[in-house]
Parts: structure tokens; sequence; C-alpha cells
């Protein structure tokens, strides 16, 4: 049986995880082992990597052979069900607070794409604008204008838009999605809201009232334009762990409503640079890679910035090696170098102290510039009207092409 | 010197500018300005000349009753919160070439307040007529908003309206909604204290012995705290695929290609795999090009969509 209940995160518990706070205890790292107990879903382990490589036909992505996505839930019926025949579609989504995106927000978003080419299968992706409008306290129009500016970002992901829907919740919440926004909301008491997001008797009614928005994309008929009459489609939703509150929310109300539990697959936090226990932040620019760096800025970020387990000296670090657990270049490596020989032995020849931090980051440096340069390309590709296009509420009779 | 009261009431006829002009006694506040122009049916402006630590100037126009909070108005501009003071009197007569008591939207007219940010009160543009000094306190005259703009644009400036009340939050993610209302350059004063001296004058500025080119905008960069993210990431990007031009992706596409099989033959990898060079490097050209190119093409895919889209959310239905 799942878990449901979440004490209130200021009890014994010293990790807070949620989706409006991610600290680790004392200032340490994550521990995610803890987090799937407590949340109570599964981990992802090789057996998975290997049927999604069997079922699409292609190597599965790197950040699935890493570990980056590691947590799931029912993601072995979604599975069972593709294997029949039996189709998907893809629901994630973004926070439009800030116009800067780092490489950490695009990290959904690359799965997401893969999923879209390896299953072939149709996407729908939020934009919470409402959500960040009460959050962060922006008017509702700079909080628009930010969600069709971060749409431009996401959508120089690569998503297909002949298989892609975007929608902000300003624009599109009523109707259908409304409707099942109702159902949803029926379904949970204001006691479990507050236990399952900590809100406080000073919170306003507006926070109160949104975890809804965020659930239904997961019921087909939230989407009639879409998904008319396949009411039995199944929603597999990737996201980062801090999400889990809203959809097991969601999972717990479904079957009350005759819907289909959504599946998971979630990753683990993109470490900023600085270090685990750094946290990245919006207003501070080197704690991260954001997608408008130069390469230049790249180089002297990572150089100055990053946070690396190499030793002292050099005799020391011939000696002892690098510490591996905590070095930020190789943590960055692990999630975006393609090649798994390569990666190998770089972890090999440095943990052994026979390469130096120096060439680590060398490479991360050339790892992360061609990322970044590829996206910028892709932006600038980006128009108001393809933005204009993507987000139209329009039919895709070929999404599951 | 600066224009003159006639020299700009003369403007404003050629402008075909619809205004009324009223003489009174030389008046230094509003108060006093109300006594005789309160009633003649337009709404009383305060003017503020203000100016901020790196010496760049701002002219706030609102309606008399317009609250104007200097704290809240510097935090929305990027200058944090206690950033702008009042400008000293002799800037007043050095930029605005106006008398004390006499700041004026008109008094952007002059050279020497090109690097003048002028912020004008939204609340104008719901009066039928508004009430400013010509250059002079000793005339009022009223007009309506859209006749300031005309003039405005007449002197090459955007007139910007905003809402002087508002007080949004300016943090990590909210960046200071008005930020693109300060000055690129600063205006340098030579030779003039940071103190103002405290006496009415009628204008006269302290001899700092310059004419208006005393003024010296420095091709300052815009402060890196306000900078416009998108900025950066539109400039000099050319994206490497054009629009929809089939030409120009295949050529793009080979290009490609045949930079990686150039650099893949090479007498080594000759020696090194002789006749089997060729599978070698196709298989090669397919692991490193086949994401790549994926990509590409899909942007090439969701750009033709968009076209088709926008043309058919344009189109005209057959007259029938």
């Amino acid at each position: 049986m799942e878990k449901v209940e979440d004490q209130n995160p200021q009890q014994e518990e010293d990790q807070v995880v949620n989706p409006w706070e991610v600290s680790a205890k004392d200032g340490g790292k994550i521990d995610y082992d803890k987090l799937i107990d407590k949340f109570g879903c599964q981990r992802l382990d090789q057996s998975f990597v290997d049927r999604v490589q069997r079922l699409t036909s292609r190597p599965p992505h790197v950040f699935l052979r890493r570990g980056v996505f590691f947590a799931h839930r029912d993601f072995n019926d979604i599975l069972d069900a593709y294997e029949r025949g039996q189709k998907f579609y893809l629901y994630t989504g973004r926070g439009p607070s800030s116009e800067a995106l780092h490489l950490g927000h695009l990290i959904p978003f690359m799965f997401t794409k893969y999923l879209q080419d390896a299953f072939k299968v149709p996407l729908v992706i939020q934009l919470t604008d409402d959500e960040k409008c009460m959050w962060k306290n922006l008017s509702v129009e700079e909080s628009q204008r930010l969600a069709r500016e971060n749409a431009k970002d996401i959508i120089a992901c690569g998503f297909d838009i002949s298989k892609t829907f975007i929608f902000s919740d300003f624009d599109y919440v009523g109707g259908a999605f409304y409707k099942n926004m109702v159902k949803v909301a029926k379904c949970v008491t204001y006691n479990k809201v507050v236990g399952i997001f900590g809100f406080t008797g000073e919170d306003h009614i507006g926070k109160l009232s949104f975890p809804p928005v965020q659930a239904v994309p997961s019921f087909p008929s939230s989407f009639p334009h879409l998904f008319s009459g396949k009411d039995d489609l199944r929603c597999l939703i990737p996201c980062a762990i801090d999400q889990d509150p809203y959809f097991r929310m969601t999972r717990d109300v479904a079957p009350r409503i005759g819907y289909h539990k959504p599946a998971l697959i979630e990753s683990l936090f993109f470490p900023a640079l600085q270090g685990e226990t750094g946290k990245m932040s919006a207003s501070d620019p080197n704690s991260a890679i954001y997608v408008t760096d130069s390469a230049k800025d790249i180089k002297y970020k990572v150089n100055k910035h990053a946070f690396t387990g190499g030793q002292e000296t050099i005799e020391k670090h011939r000696q002892y090696g690098a510490n591996l657990e905590v070095d930020i270049p190789i943590k960055y490596l692990n999630f975006f170098l393609e090649d798994d020989a390569e990666l190998e032995h770089i972890k090999k020849e440095y943990g052994a102290g026979r390469m130096l931090t120096g060439e680590v980051k060398k490479r991360l440096i050339e790892v992360l510039t061609e990322i970044v340069e590829r996206h910028r390309r892709a932006r600038a590709a980006v128009t108001d009207e393809m933005v204009d296009a993507f987000m139209a509420v329009r039919p895709l009779p070929n999404m599951f092409d | 010197m600066g224009y003159s009261k006639d020299q700009l009431l003369a403007r404003l006829k050629e402008l075909q500018i619809d205004f009324s002009q009223y003489e009174h006694p030389v008046v230094l506040t509003v108060e006093a300005q109300a006594k005789y122009v309160g009633n003649v049916g337009g709404a009383l402006s305060k003017n503020l000349f203000l100016k901020d630590k790196k010496h760049r100037y701002y002219v706030v126009s609102a309606l008399a009753d317009t609250k104007v909070d200097m704290k809240v108005l510097s935090q929305r501009l990027g200058l944090g919160k206690g950033g702008l003071r009042m400008a000293p009197e002799e800037a007043l007569g050095e930029i605005l070439k106006v008398p004390l008591g006499c700041v004026t939207p008109f008094a952007l007219v002059n050279e020497s307040a090109s690097h003048v940010s002028l912020l004008l009160d939204k609340g104008f543009k719901t009066q039928e007529r508004c009430i400013f000094h010509p250059l002079s306190n000793d005339m009022s005259i009223s007009l309506n908003a859209f006749g300031l703009d005309k003039f405005l644009k007449s002197i090459g400036r955007d007139p910007t309206y905003i809402d002087l009340e508002a007080n949004p939050p300016v943090g990590k993610d909210q960046p200071p909604d008005l930020a693109s209302l300060v000055p690129l350059g600063s205006t340098v004063l030579p030779d003039l204290p940071e103190k103002t001296p405290s006496q009415d004058s009628s204008g006269n500025h302290p001899s700092a012995g310059n004419n208006s080119t005393a003024v010296t905008a420095k091709a300052d960069k815009p402060s890196s705290a306000v900078q416009n993210v998108k900025e950066k990431s539109v400039n000099g990007v050319r994206p490497s695929i054009p629009s929809t031009d089939a030409g120009k992706f295949v050529e793009e596409l080979l290009d490609r290609t045949s930079t990686l099989l150039l650099s893949e033959i090479s007498e080594d990898s000759i020696k090194r795999h002789g006749g089997q060079l060729g599978a070698e490097v196709a298989n090669n050209i397919r692991k490193c090009l086949r994401e790549d190119l994926k990509n590409l093409a899909t942007i090439v895919k969701n750009t033709a969509y968009t076209e088709g889209f926008y043309a058919g959310t344009h189109y005209q239905p057959k007259r029938l």
C-alpha cells in the first residue's frame, strides 16, 4: 500500500523535500534511499533500463544509464501495457519563476524528449504561471510573460510540434480541465492537503487550491481536443523527485474518480557548482551554468567555482587520488558525458590520482559548451509564432506515429 | 543658452498642439501655482528632478496627487533602496536649463538634457488636460497628454507612462520593472559640489565656466544587474538552419557530414583500417551525427509546421 499521508515536515524529519523547498540534513547530502523509503516509491534498477532498451530498439538515454532518473511509480505497468500495444502519453511541466534557465532546469525536458522519440508518444507540458504568480508574488502579466519565455527554451530542447501541446494555466484552465480539477478537489480534505504540503493558517486560499491544477493533466479527459474517447490512456510523468507529493495525492484520488493512476519516473537533484551542499540560486549566477552563458562564462565558472574532490597539491593528489564522492566535475560529467567508456576511464584515472583536476575540468567545459551552444542555436530558431503554434488548442492527428 | 519659453510656445504652435496658456506671478510650488491655475479645468502636475549615485538624471512628472515614493521608485529602477536623490540645484540650471521650481517635461527639449530619463505618470492619460510650466515659472500651459506625446516625439523621445504608485516586489526572481528607463550614459557635471546650497534663485547657476556642452555622456555599459537575460541569448547568434529552405538545410547536413568524413580519413586511419575504412567511417558518422541531425530536422519540421499553422489561422475563407 502506498504512503499518502506525510507528517508535518517540521517533525523529526531532518531533510526537507517538497515542491517549494529542498534541503539536506545539517547541510549535508540528500539521502535518496531515505527519500524513496519515506515517499514510498520504487528504485529504478538495471532490469528496467534493459527492458526499455529492448522495447525501444535504441540505446537507453544517458540519464537512465547513469541513474539520474532513479525512482518510479508503476513504470512497469506502463511498459507492460506498451508491450501489449497500448500507448501512453507524457506529462511534464515547469514553474516559470525566472527568465534565466540553467542546465538543471533542462534535465527533465531532455529526458522527456528522449522518451517522446523512443516510445513515439504525445506530450503535454504545463507551465504553472498561476503557481508562480501566487508563490513568488509576481503580477499576472509577468508570470504569463515568463511562461512564454520559458516555453521558448523548452521548445529548444527539440520537442516534435506534431506531438506536443504546451499550455499555461492562465490560458487553459476551464472547461473539461476545470471539471477534473473540481472532481479531484472534492476528494482531498483540507487536513490532507495541509498534511501533504505543509500549508499553515497563514497561507492564502490560492495556495491551498492549487494542487488540483497540477494533478489533472495526468487524466486524458482534461484534454478533450487531444484524447477524446481515449479515457483509458495511461500517463507517465517524468519529474524531479521533489514533485512527488503532488502525484502521491493524484494517485490516491485517481481510482476514486474512475481514472488510471499516473505513473512517475523521478530524477535526482542537480547539484550546484559549489557542491552538493551548496544551493543553486537564481541570484548567484556562479552557482549554475545558464543556457545563456558564453563559452567564456562556462570556462570561468567551471575553473573558478566548481567544487572539486582533488587534493590540495599535485603530490598529494598523485598519492591519494581524487574524492569522487564530492567532486562536482565528475558529477556533472555523469549527467552529460555520453560515452560510458570515457567516463569510466576518467573516473578511474582521476580517482587513482593519475589524472589531474584541470584535465577533468577541461573535458567538462568542452561537454557543457557543446550542450549550451546547441541549445542556443535551437533557441534562436524559436519564434513567437512557433510558441503560438505549440500552445494552440489544436488536434494532433499524428501524435502516436 | 537653453530654449526660451517663447521658443517653446512657438514650437508647440508649429506642431499644431492644442494648448492654453496662463500668465501669473512667479510661483515656486504646486500650491502656489494652484492659486492661479487650480480652476482652469486642468490637472496640476508635480515635477521632480532626480539623480542617482552614478550621476544619471531623471525627470519624474506626475499628477499633483499621485504619491511618489522615492524608495520604491529607486528599487524599481534597479538602483537599490536609497539610490535616488533630489538633484542639486546646479543641475537644474546646467542640464534642464530651467529655474528652481520649474522642472517640466518640456525642459527635455534642451540638448543638455538628452541623457535625462523621463518618467510620466500614467494618470496623465486619464485627464482632459494637464498643467505644466513652459520653461519658466511665470506661466503655466495646459494640454492633453496626447499633445505632450506629440511634442516629446518631435524631440526624439519615446513617451513612457508608468504607474508611479505601483509597488511591485523586486528580488532575485523579479527584476526591477523600470530598469529599462535608466539612462545609458551618465551625465558628468564638472566642478559641481555635491551639496545643494539651499537658497532660492532664479536659475543662476554657479559659474562652472562652461556652456551647455559641459555635459559629457560616458558610454557606460548598462549595469549588469539589470541586463536583460534575453538580450544575451539573441546577441550575435544565427540559427544554423535559416527558416525552411530545403536547399540550405541540405547544405548544412552535407557540410557536417563532409567535415566529419574528412576528419576521419587520415594517413593514420587508412593504415589502421585499410579496406575496412569505409565501413568504419560510415559507422562513426552515424554514431556521431545521428542526434545532431535529428535535432536539425526537428527544428525544420517545427518551423514548417508553424508556417502552416500561421497560414491556416490567417486564411480567408472562400467567398461563396
